[in-house]
């Protein structure tokens, strides 16, 4: 096919994906309550990633069982001790790495299932694409905590991993939805067309010409999106049906705690802050992206 | 309007029988029996095994299985619950009521409180006040409910011990009340939980109402309304408040799923006899017929939810009301 035509076609795409990603970062640094944001968000994320290196105890430790169960926060333990006599702090340390990486992992599942579903229904139209919106309707109506349940109750036990997936598997109706919408609303633009009459397959045309016009929505909804996992997760833990027991996160310390919240409030009290800054930073960031993105 | 709502009606149909189908997926999407609890109890008798497999039809194939479920389903039949012992028809339609008076209170208090909060922010926008409402209303649109549930637990019943700590009456003395003490027991219960279900939604309604507010001002009839000489106060409740109520309308239907979530949580945490505690308790007795149950119902009830909210939308909108 004509190489020249395509390759000066080729950098127009390329410099408007980063454009999108400078456009969305210049725009939200310019507010102060996003740059706050990203920084305390930061702070957590490193904090998870430094884990080994910053938590005071190992967080599945049981040095005394009888002596140092139960502690309440202390200058030894700043978060007290949980009923195994294992380092709060510890453990919450812990838990960011694991709540934000579940969050991030189950997100990339979604939108990964997101973006598929809801570009092939846009893009085929017709039948296909009622058929496929009446099912993704269905599934929009049954709460995603309790789909999860139903998912997860027939499962006498299951990894992280497991975990992960049926949290991706669970969060990707909405966004297929609004990517439906774009694409069909893009496949008829005279960029399409252009590419068509070049010759550029279906299949082509879906990746290279229509998905980069879709980042900003999906930037948007992966960052609400990892919020609303963690909070799913934290929820499902505290169940007891989410993360299984000896690993900590944020939901599972709480968990640990909620027999006797009345006397173990650290161990509500702390993971929960830390869970509320992380989902409201999350969701500080996200909202500002979506306003930069709606400006433009 | 009587098109509309018909087709509307159809749509809702549609969904609740999509639902069937998942709920059938999800039964057999997991491994082995479903109902290996009770199916590996050695307590359990072979014939009862029997019994059991023949009456979910176990034994015979997928196709069929299918075809048997859903018309148990629409029969009304969703099985029996091992760990209560009764229908799940029967124990949750006994629980149902809670959960519906729960929600209710918490729909209607979380809607009227949230518009009332925008329309205060919106009269003094961008003021310290403004922003300082906006900060609390994030906070609490990111607050896992459950966390929130347990630390208003913790401060209304433990530290500052002004309200029961669970249970929808008091469990002793109830039964000897007059009929005016008996009401006022109720209500002493409902008050924490409706309140904390109440307060976590708010941010969302207060959020959404702000921004829909905001979206209405540049309007030519706002601008009309000035030029005649109306009070900022009356331009934003006559005028503007009119006409951004309708995408609040519309955030109705959206809330249910949240509603229904939280519902689940606080009824657990304060132990309030709803469908939210009944299912919550089945995950740990392991009660599959129970906890599916309870996602149909509960799709159900969203579905409704949403079309209530959209018959609400099309009965305030002049301009749909003629169709």
């Amino acid at each position: 096919m004509p190489g020249q035509i395509q390759d000066s076609a080729a950098t127009e795409p390329v410099r408007r994906r980063e454009s999108a990603f400078a456009i969305g970062l210049r725009q939200i640094l310019r507010k102060r309550s996003s740059r706050i944001a990203l920084v305390i968000l930061a702070t957590i994320v490193l904090v998870g990633a430094l884990a080994p290196l910053i938590a005071p105890y190992d967080p599945a430790a049981q040095p005394d069982i009888v002596a140092l169960k139960n502690l309440p926060p202390s200058l030894a333990h700043p978060f007290g001790t949980d009923p195994y006599s294992r380092d709060v702090l510890s453990r919450v340390i812990y838990g960011a790495r694991l709540s934000l990486t579940i969050g991030l992992l189950a997100t990339w599942v979604s939108l990964t299932l997101g973006v598929f579903y809801g570009a092939v229904a846009g893009y085929a139209g017709g039948l296909v694409d009622g058929v496929m919106m009446r099912l993704l309707d269905a599934l929009l109506a049954i709460p995603r905590l309790l789909l999860l349940l139903g998912i997860l109750v027939a499962w006498p036990q299951f990894s992280v991993g497991a975990l992960i997936l049926f949290l991706g598997l669970t969060g990707w109706f909405g966004l297929s939805r609004i990517v439906r919408g774009q694409v069909l609303a893009l496949k008829h633009a005279e960029f399409v067309t252009a590419a068509h009459a070049l010759g550029a397959s279906q299949w082509r045309i879906l990746v290279r010409h229509l998905l980069p016009n879709l980042i900003s929505p999906i930037v948007v909804a992966a960052t609400l999106g990892v919020a609303h996992v963690i909070v799913l997760e934290a929820g499902l833990s505290y169940l007891g049906i989410g993360v299984p027991p000896p690993l900590a996160s944020w939901g599972n310390i709480i968990q640990d705690g909620s027999d006797q919240v009345a006397t173990l409030w650290w161990m509500s009290l702390f993971p929960g802050l830390f869970m509320v800054l992380t989902v409201m930073t999350l969701n500080v960031l996200g909202e500002a992206l979506r306003d930069a993105y709606d400006r433009r | 309007m009587l098109r509309y709502l018909s087709r509307r009606l159809a749509q809702a149909a549609v969904i609740v029988a999509f639902v069937a189908a998942i709920s059938f997926a999800l039964i057999h999407l997991a491994p082995g029996d479903p109902f290996s609890a009770i199916m590996d109890n050695p307590n359990v008798s072979e014939t009862v095994r029997q019994t059991l497999r023949a009456q979910y039809g176990f034994d015979r194939p997928l196709p069929e299985q299918f075809v048997r479920y859903i018309g148990r389903l629409a029969h009304g039949d969703l099985g029996w619950s091992f760990s209560h012992d009764r229908t799940v028809v029967e124990v949750l339609g006994s629980a149902l009521p809670n959960t519906l008076l729960l929600m209710g209170v918490a729909l209607i208090g979380s809607f009227a409180l949230g518009i009332f909060v925008a329309l205060v922010q919106v009269a003094r926008r961008e003021s310290v006040t403004d922003h300082a409402l906006s900060g609390v209303t994030l906070v609490l649109f990111s607050m896992p409910d459950f966390w929130f549930a347990i630390l208003v637990l913790l401060v209304f019943t433990y530290w500052i011990p002004i309200f029961p700590v669970g249970g929808a009456v008091d469990p002793v003395t109830h039964e000897y009340m007059t009929l005016g003490a008996r009401i006022a027991d109720r209500l002493r219960h409902l008050v924490l939980p409706a309140l904390t279900l109440t307060v976590l939604a708010v941010g969302t309604v207060a959020r959404y109402q702000r921004a829909a507010l905001i979206d209405v001002l540049p309007a030519d009839y706002i601008r009309t309304a000035r030029l005649k000489g109306l009070t900022e106060r009356d331009i934003l409740r006559r005028h503007a408040l009119r006409n951004a109520l309708l995408p609040v309308i519309s955030l109705i239907g959206l809330s249910f799923p949240a509603l229904l979530t939280g519902a689940f949580f606080i009824e657990k945490i304060f132990a309030w006899p709803g469908m939210g505690l009944a299912v919550v308790n089945a995950i740990g007795t392991r009660d599959y017929p129970l906890v599916v149950g309870g996602v149909i119902i509960g799709s159900i009830m969203v579905t409704l939810g949403s079309l209530l909210a959209d018959m609400l939308y099309a009965w305030a909108d002049p301009r749909l009301r003629g169709h």
